[in-house]
């Protein structure tokens, strides 16, 4: 075992040599992300508030995308150099299972909404691991280009499987986690049924037996640029995206794209705290956390990002666009109006048999 | 074998130039005609263009103008894989990837000769050239020597009428040059070849070769038997390329019967014979060494002789070699033959020099 | 000398110790000051290179989890029958109540849980769920246990979940590595994968002949540009090499992204194509997202790797050697190819040993470029790395990675010969 975390060591100082004197240093902590435009809003919206409160200076760190092999790798070489960490709320359950991150408490280590409400409460379901804090509702969801749909525009994600009526090639992601469901979905199976048939083999060759039907019509991506990249060169008809991405393609490129919102599948972004930090950084972090999650900061996102606050009593607070000057509201998946037929992915079901699926998706994807 | 030296042209270089970069002339008005059966040597300092008239003949570089026939035939467009011209290069150019066997058995197998044949001409040219043990080796566990027998014994193994050879003996020590000289010339004449011997090195030349073409300036400066260059170099640059060489300058004062008179810069008269001076020109004399005589009972009646001053006195066994201070030149030098009754100069000395007219040639300055 | 060769004794040195000790010493000091200049260089080498590897080795067949969360349940499970078709008796639950609790005290049970998902699909909810009840059991007065978790679940009311704990008790597992091969451990040993499951001997053979396909096309394209950079003059080959080196100078995702502008159906080529009238616009052709795009995109980012040691090959060969091949009367072709390409093939060699080792480790540009018949395995172990934390098959499908490359370098050795190899004069 000795041997096991000297090599461990190794493997982290090559990873993360840069920050590991940073996280030493008192007034300093190293935050993780995605990058780009949305650590942008981050930056924004939580951090420089935060660093003209307290005098802390943070570092960015764009790794979310590896955030999770990186912690594993860093908590074997038992030098942990991140503080808060972004993931999206799947590896939160995967990085809570494997002892990862610290366990939070939402009614003591939140902040309670202004009118009182508890932090428990104002998170409500979102809150889906003891670990996890969700900062923003996000969803996958489709558009398409205006100008090669014709005159009947889509209005329902089974346009997606549809190639007669929309010919040309669509864009999925290349794994399994929301295509299956939207296979399903569109192959006649009831909305609350989706997951019972998928805990199925014979539900989950149905889910790839409907997607066999366009994989010829499908262009895979594995980046949230590429979906918006192709339908700005009209290399696909439609495509799924997070639907932030989509935001900027229509609203800031001023690209013939609009939003499909049908079946939109929600998910949870928001923050973890990983397991072992000592005393002083662990304060630190929960001190930042507790900034960060509270109804004014989540509602301030929003400005900067067309992804929806994940506490009740922000959305009321979503103001204007803080560049373009739009209102903001229409453009959050939670609004009424685009959450007319949604789905919330389920990270239980996912936690179980995401192995499974992805193992069987991906050798039916390389037939 | 000596019936085939006929005159009849075999290989004739006519009115060749040669340019590589359209300004100047590396080969300037090349004329040569050469007998079938001829051992040809081109000489010359490098940068004389002897090598690019090899290549082009080998036909690896055409001529800018003129023509080149090889059995009365024109060969400027004919590629150099089918002139039928073998060629020894300078590093051997052995095949290292190829035994000594299979380098020999190269050009047979282009010509797609049969296997039975071909075994039998390798092992014939490998005796030949006394290395029949030799075939399987690679050319890397050869000595310098041994890959020149080869390199040799592949630019004849298809027989070729015409063979050239670009300084093969450059990368050997001097005793082992000196025996391959010999095998060369041997194997040559035995094979009856004509041969065109590219050098720099005049001893080479001169113990080798039926004719020499001395090169310089891209030009052919004389083209004549070894002897006939020793002892009648055509111009001043042969006299002084070929052998050792005494020169004096001076201006001809009159030509009278084939015999020139001319006025050394300090003002002494000798005589001397006309090579390509007329009267009024300035000349350079040239003397051999072993022309000069100081002892007045060798000299002929009447024979002009000059002051000198003996300078140094060298020792070399076989000859003595004194030099001499002549007509303002220190660096004049006269060989004499280690005789029982030679005399030994000595350092300081006073004597008088001469030497027969028709050995002292006025030539261009 | 013929002194001391007429004793028989050993030679003494000048002091009179024996020669051989007065060596070995003198000997000792010169290793000692060697060992001490590449000290840095070794050390470099075990921490960045040896440990690393051997760690993916023993990662790929450690399987310590088990026995180490529930030691007491693994031991009481060695009497369970896992042919008698019923979950086991209290005693085993016992044990488990008694090892998920000091689990649950440790957060160590989500953890086994993850890992038992990989084989059991459900294990990880499974775990997670019965660790909430169980930080409320109380070991002294909840018995009998076999109840009690089956209402929590009722999975460990029947043999699968036991069958896999008792499966993946041992310490070490070759469970990794059948896996990578499309097998697994069945109730009788090793069983193959059913077909919708297989995946992994499919793309080790892809990576296999993709690679080879890439390092022959850079064969093809950067031979004739190796010779002609061989044969140039000093001053335009130096141009032309940085014209070759350029790729290495861009990073590889826009060099990648380039590719994807280029070959799109709606990018420079097809539109060029349709321009032309060459192809139909309703017609365009696919080019990107397929073998087609891999094997473009890779041989351009590879091709250097091929071209330098060609060069460099090359350089070494005397252009004499053509000409004394055309002397002897072969054609250009045959001086070519009987005398300058076997003096070459060195070049080609240590090139295809780069190109090749260097594709089949690639994975940004198939996933860029790939679609799904351009993947390699180096996807699918980045995936397990990264996404599914299967660290343990990430291990086992990088290790036959390995060994398959050695066994290639070793029939390269056998056919070619290593010695054959050269970067450079």
């Amino acid at each position: 075992m000795k041997f096991r975390s000297l090599t461990a060591i190794a493997a982290t100082t090559a990873l993360c040599a840069p920050m590991a004197f940073a996280a030493d240093i008192a007034d300093e902590m190293t935050i993780v992300s995605w990058g780009g435009a949305y650590s942008k809003s981050q930056l924004r919206a939580y951090h420089e508030p935060y660093s003209e409160k307290t005098g802390t200076k943070i570092i960015n760190d764009d790794s979310s995308a590896e955030a999770v092999a990186k912690l594993r790798a860093m908590n074997e070489a038992g030098n942990v150099t991140w503080d808060v960490v972004d993931v999206v709320a799947a590896d939160a359950m995967r990085l809570c299972d494997e002892g990862l991150a610290m366990e939070i408490d939402p009614d003591t280590q939140l902040a309670a909404a202004p009118d009182g409400t508890s932090a428990a409460e104002d998170f409500g379901e979102l809150l889906v691991s003891e670990c996890f804090i969700p900062q923003i509702v996000y969803s996958t969801t489709f558009g398409y280009r205006t100008d090669l749909v014709g005159d009947t525009p889509p209005t329902s994600v089974c346009a997606v499987f549809d190639t007669d009526a929309y010919p040309g090639k669509r864009s999925l992601e290349k794994r399994s986690i929301n295509n299956v469901e939207w296979a399903l979905l569109c192959d006649g199976v009831a909305k609350e049924d989706v997951y019972d048939v998928l805990a199925t083999e014979e539900g989950q060759q149905q889910a790839l037996d409907k997607l066999a039907t366009i994989k010829d019509d499908v262009i895979w991506w594995s980046a949230g640029a590429d979906t918006p990249q192709l339908l700005a060169d009209g290399e696909v008809v439609m495509g799924s995206t997070y639907n932030g991405r989509l935001f900027s393609v229509i609203e800031e490129q001023n690209q013939p794209v609009a939003m499909l919102w049908d079946a939109q599948i929600f998910d949870l972004d928001g923050w973890i705290i990983p397991a072992g930090l000592s005393p002083e950084r662990q304060a630190r972090a929960l001190d930042y956390i507790m900034f960060a999650t509270d109804t004014q900061r989540l509602a301030d996102q929003a400005k900067y990002i067309s992804y929806g606050p994940a506490r009740a009593s922000s959305a009321p607070l979503v103001g204007k666009h803080a560049d373009l000057g739009i209102d903001m509201a229409p453009h959050m998946p939670t609004d009424p109006e685009n959450a007319k037929n949604t789905f919330l992915y389920n990270y239980e079901f996912w936690a179980d048999y995401r192995d499974d699926i992805e193992a069987k998706f991906q050798a039916w994807l390389s037939q | 074998m000596a019936e085939s030296k006929g005159t009849d042209a075999f290989v004739e270089f006519e009115r060749v130039q040669k340019s590589y970069d359209g300004e100047t002339l590396v080969v300037k008005d090349l004329n040569l005609v050469m007998p079938k059966g001829e051992f040809l040597t081109m000489l010359g300092p490098s940068g004389s263009g002897k090598t690019t008239c090899l290549m082009m003949l080998a036909g690896f570089e055409t001529a800018t103008h003129g023509d080149i026939r090889l059995d009365g035939v024109s060969i400027n467009n004919i590629p150099p894989h089918k002139r039928g011209i073998g060629m020894v290069f300078q590093n051997y150019a052995l095949f290292p990837h190829m035994t000594v066997a299979e380098n020999l058995s190269f050009p047979l197998e282009v010509r797609k000769m049969g296997k039975s044949e071909r075994e039998e001409r390798v092992r014939n040219v490998l005796d030949m050239v006394q290395m029949g043990e030799f075939g399987g080796r690679r050319p890397a566990q050869l000595s310098g020597g041994q890959q020149q027998r080869i390199a040799l014994a592949r630019a004849l193994v298809f027989e070729a009428e015409l063979v050239l050879m670009d300084e093969p003996l450059g990368a050997l020590d001097k005793q082992l040059r000196e025996h391959m000289q010999f095998e060369i010339k041997r194997i040559a004449d035995d094979l009856g070849i004509t041969v065109v011997y590219v050098t720099h090195d005049q001893t080479e030349a001169m113990t080798m070769s039926d004719r020499v073409a001395v090169f310089d300036d891209g030009r052919i400066q004389q083209l004549a038997p070894p002897d006939k260059l020793y002892e009648e170099p055509g111009n001043s640059f042969v006299a002084q390329f070929i052998g050792e060489n005494n020169t004096l300058d001076g201006v001809v004062k009159e030509i009278n019967g084939g015999v020139a008179l001319v006025q050394l810069d300090d003002g002494e008269l000798i005589d001397c014979n006309p090579i390509n001076v007329g009267v009024g020109d300035r000349t350079r004399v040239s003397i051999r060494p072993e022309r000069v005589e100081f002892n007045k009972d060798r000299l002929q009646e009447g024979t002009h002789t000059v002051k000198a001053e003996v300078l140094e006195f060298i020792y070399m066994g076989d000859i003595f070699r004194t030099r001499l201070k002549v007509a303002g030149n220190d660096e004049f030098v006269i060989k004499t033959r280690n005789a029982p009754d030679q005399v030994r100069l000595a350092p300081g000395q006073q004597i008088e020099v001469g030497w027969l007219p028709e050995d002292c040639r006025a030539l261009d300055a | 000398m013929t002194d001391a060769t007429q004793h028989s004794g050993p030679m003494l040195a000048a002091d009179g110790t024996p020669l051989k000790r007065s060596l070995a010493r003198a000997l000792r000091m010169q290793k000692i000051r060697a060992l001490m200049l590449i000290a840095p260089l070794l050390i470099f080498v075990l921490v960045t290179f040896i440990l690393p590897i051997a760690d993916m080795l023993f990662r790929s067949v450690e399987n310590q989890i088990v026995r180490d969360t529930l030691p007491k349940t693994v031991i009481a499970l060695q009497d369970w029958d896992p042919a008698s078709g019923a979950a086991p008796g209290e005693p085993v639950f016992a044990a488990l109540a008694q090892d998920m609790k000091i689990a649950v005290e440790a957060k160590s049970h989500t953890r086994l849980g993850s890992r038992l998902n990989y084989e059991f699909t459900g294990a990880a909810s499974l775990f997670r769920k019965s660790g909430r009840k169980v930080k409320r059991m109380d070991l002294d007065t909840d018995a009998p246990f076999k109840e009690t978790f089956i209402d929590i679940d009722k999975k460990w009311g029947e043999p699968e979940i036991w069958k896999t704990i008792k499966r993946y008790s041992p310490a070490y597992t070759n469970g990794y590595f059948l896996n990578s091969v499309d097998m697994r451990k069945g109730a009788d040993g090793a069983e193959a994968r059913p077909e919708n499951q297989r995946i992994y001997i499919k793309l080790f053979g892809r990576t296999m002949v993709m690679s080879m396909v890439i390092t022959i096309s850079c064969i093809l394209l950067g031979y004739p540009v190796a010779w002609i950079l061989a044969n140039l003059p000093m001053r335009q080959a130096n141009l032309l090499m940085i014209l070759v080196l350029l790729p290495f100078w861009t990073s590889l995702l826009v060099r990648t992204s380039a590719w994807k502008v280029m070959l799109q159906q709606q990018g420079v080529i097809n539109d060029t194509l349709v321009w032309l009238g060459l192809v139909a616009d309703d017609a365009r052709l696919i080019m990107i997202n397929n073998q087609f795009g891999t094997i473009v995109a890779m041989t351009h980012i590879l091709l250097p790797f091929m071209i330098l040691p060609l060069y460099s090959v090359m350089q070494t060969i005397p252009p004499t050697y053509l000409r004394a091949a055309k002397s002897l009367g072969a054609n250009n072709w045959t001086a070519f190819w009987r005398v300058y390409f076997p003096q070459s093939v060195p070049g080609i060699g240590a090139g295809s040993i780069l190109v090749f080792i260097l594709s089949i480790g690639y994975y940004i540009t198939p996933e860029i470029v790939g679609g799904t018949k351009g993947v390699f395995i180096s996807n699918r172990i980045a995936y397990h790395i990264s996404s599914s934390l299967n660290w343990g098959l990430a291990a086992a499908l990088g290790t036959i990675l390995l060994a398959v490359v050695l066994l290639l370098y070793w029939c390269y050795d056998k056919v070619v010969g290593i010695d054959n190899v050269k970067l450079g004069g």
